[in-house]
């Protein structure tokens, strides 16, 4: 049984390549798994090697101002190097503050009464700063998108008043470009945003905001379409059983277009991360787009590789998030999703 | 024969680009209660919308529905639908589904032991109870439709209002579940309007058949009692000189006077109708139904 389940868990994450490595530990029906890590994994890893394979000797093959483009292994090594840098600036931030410490000790133990400061580190942030970053204001945005957009769906959908209403202006908005946004965006916010003690910087309100006018359409829209396209003879039950309108809304719309909501929410936050690094870069607001533009600002030799690690940063993140997405949808809403 | 539930001169015009199109024409019906009236006729004459003015789903244009001395123009549980594809939710387990409607219709005369206890009889009712934490996507085409029955029953309605609620299952499964029908009937003698397009169906479970005329302006074409005695047994039936004189007269009233041809038939007025020419399926049919 706990087998099951976790093998359950295991398709439902994504991980169902996972499955068939468990049930032969298990020694379950062995040449079928064998079969099954055949297709699931090897067949895969070899797609991979393939793709390193072609990659490596195109690589070799161009070359541009700052030396030849990097193939596979000089990316991992620069990967290796962020790392390191990584490591070696949360080194720097505890001694900074260790320092303060001794200090701040000492200064007591001459007088009890002493004011005693601890100033934060201001160094660079590191690569992987970057990234958590950008993750939190991907995250942001996404969530204030699907606050808004969810229940203007919602509404939209159970009137089709209202739909006809705001369609067209919603048909208009949906193609702008966010980065078209963005400068108006930034002017707003440093004009309205004004604050001594800011929660938030405006760099990281602005990239927010851009990502949220962008990734608001798909859910609203998908959530209008599901909410609208509820089968009428669910309405009707809700009839019979004289539901209240608040109930026929909860209980009723809101489970059925359940699946259509997370179609929309999969596809914002996807669009929403493809964004987020477009409008870092051109804001030069903090995150990983902001450290794709300063590597190619930088023009030294190891540059290239370093934004091939972004590169591959990036990719691994959207498809981390669409997994998660994946996932959350499989275990909330009610119908079987597709891959 | 008192009425209790009483379909009165009912007519109803659906708005169209060409102006009104009138469905219902005059549509009369005095029903009894624990009457068991199935409806039939070719499909697109209206049966199923008789049955949504009497759920209230539907308004009907002139005339009323008048149920045990009140006229109802509202959907209620009073008078539960079972829809042909089940409409359960699929988000709610085989309990859940009949729960939220008995928590609904029951709302402050119920306490939380008697609704699950009125849950579980229902769904033991119509033998679903080893399946009661499952979710509809799980159990078969025919365990949905006992389940939909079984919230139907739920709401102890005045009428059970029943749209083809076999029409999507297969022969065997259909058998079975007009069998089950028949216990519930037996036991619970509730008022019944099925309806249906399947005259074995309609002959072995109704007190009376309502054979509707062809639209547009249906209305009501013949009423034919059945007195068979119950229990009816189905395998005994077959052989039953009455059962197949009843089967052979709806049939006739379908196949012949309603003959329904391919094109035009829809729009000529139903004594315009004449027997087609192209009705022979109709008319094997017929001599197999009556053994000739």
């Amino acid at each position: 049984m706990l087998k099951q389940n976790t093998l359950h868990y295991l398709s439902v994450a994504g991980f169902r390549w996972m499955v068939p490595v468990i049930k032969l530990a298990f020694w379950e029906n062995p040449r079928e798994q064998g079969q099954e890590i055949v297709r699931l994994i090897a067949l895969p890893l070899f797609a991979i090697l393939v793709f390193l394979a072609i990659w490596s000797t195109a690589a070799s093959k161009i070359d541009t101002s700052l030396g030849s483009f990097p193939g596979p292994g000089v990316v991992a090594s620069a990967a290796s190097g962020l790392y390191q840098e990584h490591l070696a600036e949360r080194e720097k931030a505890e001694a900074f503050y260790q320092r303060q410490e001794d200090r701040n000790k000492v200064k007591l133990a001459k007088n009890p009464d002493a004011e005693v400061k601890i100033r934060d580190y201001t160094g660079k942030p590191t690569y992987f700063d970057q990234i958590f970053t950008s993750l939190i204001t991907v995250f942001t945005g996404f969530l204030v998108a699907s606050i808004i957009a969810i229940p203007i769906g919602i509404a939209c959908g159970l009137s089709p008043l209202l739909n006809t209403a705001i369609a067209p202006i919603i048909q208009i908005l949906k193609p702008v470009s966010p980065l078209a946004w963005l400068p108006l965006v930034t002017m707003v916010v440093s004009a309205v945003y004004v604050s001594d003690d800011p929660a938030f910087s405006k760099s990281f309100i602005n990239s927010a905001i851009t990502v949220t006018l962008y990734c608001m359409w798909p859910t609203l829209i998908n959530t209008a379409v599901g909410v609208a396209n509820i089968d009428k003879d669910l309405i009707n039950v809700g009839r019979v059983i004289q539901l209240g309108w608040f109930t026929q809304v909860t209980k009723i719309a809101i489970p059925a277009a359940l699946p259509m909501i997370f179609t929309g929410l999969r596809i914002s936050l996807g669009i929403g991360w493809m964004v987020l690094i477009a409008a870092e870069m051109l804001a030069q607001n903090p995150g990983l787009g902001k450290f794709v533009w300063d590597e190619f600002q930088n023009g030294s030799s190891e540059s290239l590789a370093r934004i091939m690690v972004a590169v591959v940063t990036i990719g691994f993140i959207g498809f981390i998030l669409d997994s998660f997405m994946h996932t959350l949808h499989k275990m909330i809403a009610h119908d079987d999703a597709g891959a | 024969m008192s009425t209790y539930l009483d379909i009165s001169q009912i007519s109803i015009d659906f708005p169209t680009k060409t102006g009104p199109f009138r469905a219902l024409e005059k549509v009369d019906l005095k029903i009894a209660r624990g009457e068991f009236i199935s409806l039939i006729g070719h499909s697109g004459c209206g049966k199923s919308t008789v049955l949504n003015i009497v759920a209230g789903l539907y308004q009907a244009t002139e005339g009323a529905v008048v149920l045990e001395s009140k006229e109802v123009n509202q959907p209620g549980p009073d008078r539960a639908v079972v829809f042909q594809n089940h409409s359960l939710f699929p988000w709610l387990t085989v309990y859940q589904n009949v729960e939220l409607a008995v928590k609904q219709v029951f709302k402050g005369r119920k306490s939380k032991a008697e609704i699950r206890h009125w849950v579980e009889y229902n769904l033991g009712l119509v033998q679903m109870s080893h399946a009661s934490h499952k979710l509809p996507g799980e159990i078969s085409g025919g365990m949905k439709q006992r389940v939909g029955i079984a919230r139907a029953l739920a709401m102890e309605p005045k009428v059970l209002l029943m749209d083809e609620p076999f029409g999507a299952l297969d022969a065997l499964t259909r058998a079975h579940l007009q069998d089950a029908l028949m216990e519930i009937q037996a036991e619970l003698n509730n008022t019944v309007i099925l309806i249906t397009h399947d005259v074995d169906e309609a002959v072995l479970l109704s007190d009376r058949i309502v054979m509707m005329t062809n639209g547009p302006a249906a209305t009501v074409g013949e009423i034919l009692s059945i007195d068979l005695p119950r229990p009816r047994e189905r395998l005994t039936l077959a052989d039953n000189v009455d059962y197949n004189h009843y089967r052979a007269a709806v049939l006739t009233f379908l196949h012949q006077k309603q003959a329904k041809s391919d094109h035009k038939a829809s729009t000529k007025k139903p004594h315009e109708l004449r027997l087609a020419d192209t009705n022979k399926p109709a008319e094997v049919a017929l001599k197999k139904a009556t053994g000739a």
